[in-house]
């Protein structure tokens, strides 16, 4: 299977280079329009900052490229605001696969502590990229920024603050806001769910 | 809910783990990859691995080991030693770290951590605080503990919060080693004046302790060594007797 990781100015990608090695996968990272088009899955993964990813990706025409996909996408973390329709992270205008608007965790309380760190469980899930997986699973987040709950597009929910989108499904795209590649064997079998969509 | 964390600590000389020979049965004794995944496949939630080897030599031969953690084990670590520079830490991410810890370096040269913020956002940044309850109140400590410095425990967490570390990673010395507990009040205090995450270091000897550190002292995060290391504490065994104290854990 042709699994491409689309390559962009996002850290932390090797960790999901890794996690596919893992399971017998060798990725490849690319910005090429051919390659991405043509690989059976690919991934939008990274962790960084809205409006600078969103600039480099506009600037190497990809913007159009990753809405064209029509093979399993999977988007993670940044991956997934960016996928969205805009976010208030630097007032970016995104690619608009999900009608949906990022926002900047609010801090309700002390305790409330921005961005959330660690792991936290989800529930009501659905599709198959959570085949297998139980009720209340606990996943790794490092994020600042979310998407509220939607009913058609929210396929795992979870609660910090208040209950957002923790994966996103629309077609062929799928997203999830926590790290698969860092969850442990929840992730694993995530990410394995998704390979074999 | 956020899970409370528990996080074994792994301390790496010449690639060996320093401690750690009554822990499980592993094929090589005191390899640190091999320690880490039977940590992570017991339930720990995130391992930390601090190079204590001072040489260039030693320096590489951690990087190495860095790489081959982010390539075997799904969960996330730290990594931390001996970091100077962000060119450092440049080195430990690329090798795959999620997380790089800096301590001594931070307080000589307080910019680095506005350095690495912008480099690479806050939340890779643990700032590791050793510090010691003084006659004339809680003080930093460098160089291992070695050296006391004039800068106050709080006022130098909350400068390294607006400097844009991610986490604080405190360890009382005077609770390191004696088993009794963590500081609480030193962690509440901690925890109610920043709003990053606290990490709770040195103390734990029993699972109560573990318990006290997240109702007592409102930690988000308890590091430990030794009681891993010589299995006086076993993760699951924990996790399961803070889930009945009613603590969020993942299980």
């Amino acid at each position: 299977m042709d699994v491409a990781i689309v390559k962009y100015n996002a850290g932390n990608i090797y960790s999901v280079v890794h996690a596919l090695k893992r399971l017998g996968i060798e990725p490849i990272l690319t910005d090429d329009a051919e390659l991405l088009a043509k690989a059976d899955r690919v991934l939008f993964p990274g962790q960084g900052e809205a409006s600078n990813a969103m600039a480099y990706i506009k600037e190497h025409a990809l913007d159009k490229v990753i809405k064209d996909l029509r093979q399993p996408v999977l988007g993670i973390c940044i991956g997934q605001q960016l996928m969205c329709q805009h976010s208030e992270e630097g007032n970016t205008d995104c690619l608009g696969i999900f009608p949906l608007e990022v926002k900047r965790f609010s801090p309700k309380v002390h305790e409330d502590k921005v961005p959330q760190m660690g792991w936290n469980s989800i529930y009501n899930l659905s599709t198959p990229l959570f085949q297998g997986i139980n009720e209340h699973e606990y996943i790794y987040n490092v994020h600042s920024f979310y998407v509220p709950f939607h009913e058609d597009f929210t396929i795992a929910t979870c609660d910090y603050i208040l209950p957002y989108s923790a994966a996103l499904h629309k077609d062929n795209f799928y997203a999830t806001q926590f790290h698969p590649e860092k969850s442990g064997s929840v992730g694993e079998r995530i990410l394995k769910n998704f390979l074999n969509l | 809910m956020l899970a409370k964390r528990i996080i074994p600590c792994l301390d790496v000389k010449d690639g060996m783990t320093v401690k750690g020979t009554n822990f499980v049965n592993l094929r090589t004794a005191g390899d640190p990859v091999e320690l880490g995944k039977a940590y992570s496949d017991n339930g720990a939630d995130e391992l930390c691995f601090l190079d204590i080897t001072a040489s260039y030599e030693g320096r590489k031969t951690f990087t190495n080991i860095v790489s081959r953690v982010a390539a075997e084990i799904n969960i996330p670590f730290t990594v931390g030693g001996g970091i100077q520079e962000i060119r450092d830490v440049e080195r430990l991410l690329n090798a795959g770290a999620d997380k790089v810890s800096i301590n001594s370096a931070a307080i000589y040269h307080p910019s680095l951590i506005d350095e690495i913020a912008q480099h690479f956002g806050s939340q890779v940044i643990v700032c590791a605080i050793d510090a010691r309850n003084d006659a004339d109140g809680w003080h930093c400590y460098t160089k291992g503990g070695r050296q006391r410095q004039e800068l106050r425990l709080m006022d130098w967490a909350h400068e390294v919060q607006e400097r844009g570390a991610g986490e604080i990673l405190f360890t009382s010395m005077d609770h390191d080693g004696v088993k009794t507990g963590f500081a609480n009040e030193a962690l509440a205090e901690l925890a109610n004046r920043l709003s990053i995450p606290i990490i709770a270091s040195g103390g734990a000897g029993e699972m109560s302790h573990f318990r006290d550190a997240f109702t007592l002292g409102h930690a988000d995060a308890a590091l430990a060594a030794s009681v891993f290391h010589f299995g006086e504490i076993a993760i699951p065994e924990l996790k399961q007797y803070l889930r009945e104290e009613n603590i969020p854990v993942r299980l």
